[in-house]
Formats: structure tokens, sequence, C-alpha cells
């Protein structure tokens, strides 16, 4: 697997809002197949880095390889047709509308305008089975009538339908309660044993240690270490992510990091 | 069509509805169903027109004849295409305040370039479908200023509101009344169909919803996508064509002394833009995308939505449809007058919309629910009116009935959302 270039290298991020100092010279990657966290303290500059990759923001400097190829993202577009999907936070779907429409909105199957429902309807269902999602009784529902859990399911399953390669989870499980946040976690470790890159961004090291292979840990906006997780303890992280201090210093790679680097 | 209405052979735990027989005891089970869940659709707006019908009958003594069927087709058509265009503008949470001066700009467009020995002696058509363009791209406008600059809806139009009632004031303040004397724009309201013209027209608009089930039928043909049951498209397909075909009979038996009257053009105007719209939101990507930004305006700009796009089409077409109601009012009259436009059309658009179940918060509501809304207040109205009733009584009745259907619908919603629906 590592022989092959990583699926996602950010290469020396750099982001500045006015005066703060969002994001200083960030490595990060993720390999295919693989689930890698992004942990941090709140400011550390996770949900930065995931807008520069995501289009939202563009960072001020550095280089973001995608499959071995330099590429500049300028908007969720750009993304989202090189296979980065990211599922946010709040969710995004429309309360309104039933699981079918919120899986394929914005890319609507039609002709000339006029909506194909039969081919939309059945591709969902098999998404969600693929996915093992069985607990939506049917997806013409309301996303409204859904609980958290199949909600999040829905998103996850919006981002994977699209042939995506890049799987950007922004805190999957906040909102959840014990059992659905089990079966979240569940599917994401289905993404990454279907070949995906997964990039999971959390606050709650228990969802991370159920779920990643390998941790990277932001701390102000700086690199303080990758992990893998079999080799490290919980721990280790919190110390890095409360204490952990910058492996790169001015711009020079650091092979020593808080932990076991890669 | 409601997923109430859905029937699906092929999935894990299968809903509650799904168990249901199927035929006749289905539907019935299955209505019985949506009315514990509060899923209720237009039943209690169409029960409230059967129960304000009858009770008028009873009264007042030139309500229930054929006539005054054609008046009242004639008075509600105006209203209702307004109400068309409300529709829309709340489906996306916003609201247009400007639709009843915009409809006194269309039509006051329309008189000014038909008019006879004026500079443009246009004809007719050439004349209306110029005033819906001036009156589209004004809505246009607006909807720019809201989605662009920001600016709430309620203020643009508001400033709408202020500036067209001021244009038409300038321009009707020393000629009063302009009289509209081309056939093709008085044609609008009043052209009356032969008899079997509007036989004709009633089985057209009986078959579309059939053929559209149809449609569905062989789309979905070898998928295991969920159907709606032959039983519940056929019961429908008759209550439409109860709807249709009474009309056209009623229509065709007015005779005013001894001119025979018959279907008019504003009735088949109703119905035509109702199946024209209802195919823009339920069928359309332009539809989907509607009841997207409604309902989480965010989640649809992630998805890739052109949302200002969205936004100014739909005030767009809000003043389109305020054009042609303008029109339809002022074919009415034959004229453009000060007062116009009559009553407060603007509240009465809205009300028919709201009354019709779309919800003043974005993402929920259907194009019927405008058509079934405006023709219960000009039911209303009509038949006050016909017992001689004073205006002050008809706002009040008009007032307490819109009270009375937003509150059964906001029951409706927390029994749905209680049943987990």
């Amino acid at each position: 697997m590592s022989d092959k270039p990583p699926l996602l290298q950010l290469q020396s991020i750099t982001k500045t809002f006015g005066s703060v100092q969002a994001l200083d010279d960030v490595d990060f990657e993720v390999r295919a197949g693989e689930v890698m966290a992004l942990v941090g303290d709140n400011g550390a500059g996770k949900s930065t880095l995931v807008k520069c990759v995501a289009g939202t923001h563009a960072a001020d400097s550095g280089r973001i390889v995608f499959e071995g190829q330099e590429v500049h993202i300028h908007g969720p577009k750009d993304a989202a047709k090189l296979g980065i999907e990211v599922v946010y936070q709040d969710l995004a779907l429309c309360d309104n509308l039933d699981v079918v429409q919120n899986m394929y909105l914005g890319r609507e199957v039609s002709r000339a305008q006029i909506l194909s429902e039969a081919p939309m309807e059945q591709h969902t269902s098999e998404t969600l089975k693929s996915l093992a999602v069985t607990t939506i009784k049917s997806v013409r529902q309301t996303v409204a009538t859904l609980s958290g859990g199949q909600r999040q399911s829905v998103a996850v399953a919006r981002a994977v339908m699209w042939n995506s390669k890049l799987v950007i989870l922004d805190e999957p499980t906040a909102a959840l309660g014990v059992a659905q946040t089990e079966q979240v976690l569940e599917l994401v470790r289905r993404l990454g044993s279907q070949g995906l890159g997964v990039m999971l961004i959390s606050h709650n090291l228990h969802d991370v240690f159920e779920t990643a292979d390998r941790i990277t840990v932001l701390r102000l906006g700086r690199n303080v270490g990758v992990f893998e997780r079999r080799q490290t303890t919980q721990q280790a992280v919190v110390e890095a992510i409360t204490a952990g201090m910058p492996t790169k210093v001015s711009g020079i790679p650091s092979t020593a990091g808080a932990g076991a680097g890669p | 069509m409601t997923s109430a209405d859905v029937v699906g052979p092929d999935r894990a735990p299968p809903l509650e509805e799904e168990q249901l027989p199927s035929g006749l005891r289905g539907v019935r089970e299955r209505a019985w169903l949506n009315v514990r869940t509060g899923n209720l659709g237009p039943v209690p707006i169409i029960v409230g027109e059967i129960a304000v019908v009858i009770i008028f009958a009873f009264t007042a003594t030139n309500f229930f004849t054929a006539v005054n069927f054609v008046n009242l087709i004639e008075q509600t058509a105006g209203t209702c295409m307004l109400a068309y265009g409300v529709v829309f503008v709340l489906l996306l949470g916003e609201i247009d305040l400007s639709i009843g001066y915009l409809a006194g700009i269309g039509a006051l467009v329309v008189a000014e370039l038909q008019l006879p020995g004026s500079k443009w002696q246009m004809n007719g058509i050439l004349a209306m479908l110029l005033a819906v363009a001036v009156v589209s791209v004004i809505g246009g406008v607006q909807g720019s200023i809201v989605a662009f600059v920001g600016v709430p809806s309620f203020v643009v139009t508001l400033a709408g509101f202020l500036i067209w009632q001021g244009v038409i004031l300038n321009k009707l303040e020393q000629r009063g009344t302009i009289i509209i004397q081309d056939r093709w724009i008085n044609y609008t309201d009043l052209y009356i169909f032969s008899p079997a013209a509007g036989w004709v027209i009633a089985a057209i608009f009986t078959a579309l919803y059939p053929l559209s089930i149809l449609y569905k039928k062989i789309v979905a043909r070898g998928t295991q996508i969920a159907q709606q049951s032959w039983t519940s498209a056929v019961l429908k397909t008759i209550g439409i064509g109860i709807a249709a075909f009474g009309t056209v009979a009623i229509c065709n038996n007015a005779k005013i002394i001894t001119t025979p009257e018959g279907l008019p053009l504003a009735g088949v105007l109703m119905v035509l833009f109702f199946v024209l719209l209802t195919f823009l939101a339920k069928w359309t990507t332009f539809g989907r995308h509607v009841y997207a930004v409604g309902g989480n305006a965010e989640a649809a700009r992630r998805a890739g939505i052109n949302v200002p796009r969205i936004r100014v089409i739909v005030f767009a077409l809000s003043g389109c449809m305020a054009a042609i109601g303008g029109i339809v009012f002022a074919a009415q009259v034959n004229s453009v007058a000060l007062t116009f436009p009559p009553g407060n059309l603007l509240l009465n658009a809205i009300a028919s919309a709201v009354i019709g179940g779309v919800s003043l918060f974005g993402g929920r509501g259907e194009v019927r629910g405008a058509l079934l809304g405006a023709v219960l207040i000009g039911t209303l109205q009509n038949g006050l009116n016909t017992l001689s009733i004073s205006n002050g009584w008809i706002y009040i009745v008009t007032g307490l009935v819109l009270l009375g259907a937003v509150t059964l619908d906001t029951f409706a919603v927390r029994l749905q959302a209680r049943s987990g629906r």
C-alpha cells in the first residue's frame, strides 16, 4: 500500500485570516483504503484544513497533491470533480426532501431538465444496501422523519455515491447517541475497507481509536505528529493535542514526531 | 403525490402502510392511517369548499345558479394567477408584497399599448406578451436585490409595493380610466367556449393525471421502486373527471336571459397554469431546487445549487404571474382604473396559497394549494356578496377562514411530527 503515492497529500499548507495564522506549514496525507483521523483542540486548524481541501477556502501557499498529481481546488465543484466529498458537521441535508432527493441534491438525473425519478430511486436503494444501511424503511421518507444516525448515514452515503475516492467526515458523531454513533462508526470502517480514503475529523478520541488507522494531530495550526493507531495510546495522543511540539521548524521537515512517525 | 400514496413491494422492515391490503380496502385503510397521522393533504379544504357551497346554496337566492358559477370562475381567475406565483415565493421562504401593484402595472402596460389613437396601437396579443415580459423583468430585478445584495424580500417588495402604486397613481390620476377595447385582451377573462369545445377540454385535463401515472409506471417497469396503487389512481382519476366534466356541464347550462354561456377561458387558464406550474415544481430540476433552497438554503448551496439564480427566477415568475393575473382582472371589467388592483388582491392571493397549505417558512406546499385556496376564498366572497352582506363582514369572514385553515394545518403538522412521518 505504501509504495503507491498517497491518495491525498498536503504539503506546507499555510493560511492566514487577517493577523491570525490558522495554518502554519501543515503537512497531511491520506492513503487509499485507510481512515486517517485529524484531531486537535478547538482552534487547532482542523476545519480550516478541511475547507482548503474542499475548496471553500484557498490556501495562501502550499501544494495539494491528489493521486500523485498537483491539483488546484477553487471551489466545491473542483473538489467533487476530483472525487473528494465532504460530509459536514451540520449534515447539509434538506429536511423537507426525501432520501432520494437529498442523495441527488444538486446533481439530479434529468433529461432536458425533466427529472428521471426511477433511476435515482433505484440507485439510492442500491447504494444504501451496499453500505448495509438497513434501518431506513423507505427511500421516499422525508429526511425530517429520520433519526440522527440515519441522517448521518444518508449524508455519508451521498458522499460515497459519486464514485468518490476521498470522503471527509467533519465530526460525524457529534450529535449522536451511543447506538447511533456505533452505527456511523461501523459505516466509516466499511468505507475504508471498500478502498476509499477517509479523513475523519473528530474531537472524540474514543471514536478515533475505534475507526482510524492513523492519526494526525494539529496544535495551534501546526503539525505535532502522526501516529499509527496500533502503536500508540490515547494518552500519547492527548498529550500531543494539549502540549505537542511542532514537528517542523522553519520549513525543514522533521522525522522526530511526538510519537511514532510514518 | 405524497409518500403516503405509494406502496413499495420489496423493502426490509415494511412500513405500516405497506402491510395494508391492496384494492379498495387498502385505499380505505390507508386513508384512515393518513387521518390518524395528520397527513390530510387537500382533503380539509375540499370538504370546506363543499360545506361553503351547501351553506350558500340554502341561504343565498342567486348563489346556486349556473350563471353565478361562471361569474365565480371569472372573478377567481385573477387572484388564482397571483396565488400561483405566491406559492413559489413562499416555497423559498420569501415573501412578495409587490404583486398587487405589479398586477396593476401589467394591466396598465397592456391598456397603454393597445390604446387606439396612442402612439403604440399595438395588437392585443403582442401587448400582453410585452406587459408580461416587462413585469417579469421588474420581478427579476426585485429578486436580484434580494439574492445578490441580501436585502430581505419583505423590505424589497414593500418598497416595490409603494413604488408601483406610485407609478399607477401618476399614470392614472389625470385620466382616471383607460378602456380596453382589444378583444384578445378581454377574452382572457370573458371568452366563452362552445359546449362541445368545453367537453373536449374537460376530457383533455381529465386524461392528464392517469397519463402521468401511466408514464411513471412504465418508467419504473422492471425496477423495485415504490409505485402508486392502481386503485387509488383510478379513484383519483374519477374524482378529477367528476370535477372537470361537472364544471363544464354547469357552465354549458348557464344562460343570461337568452344568451347561452359556457366554459370561460378564465377557468381554462386556471387549470392550465395549475398543470404547467405543478409540472415545473414537481417534475423539473428547477422545481426540485426551489424546494431544496426553501428547505435548507445552506445545504442547497453546498450541494452546488446556484441559490441566487433560483431566487431571481422565482421572483421573476412571481412578477410574470402577477402580470397575467392583472390582465385577467382588467379584462373582467374591460378597463384599468385608478382603483386597480381591486380590493385587497395582494392579501387574497397570499391567503389563497396559505389556506392551500403552503408554509410561510419555505419548502412545504404544492401548486394545487393556490388553486384550492383561491376557489375557497372566491366562493366565500361571491357567496357573501350574493347575500348582500357588507364588505366589512366579507373581510372578517375571510380572515377567520384563513386563521382556521392555518390553525388546522398547524395541528396536522404537529400530528405528523408525533407519528414520525
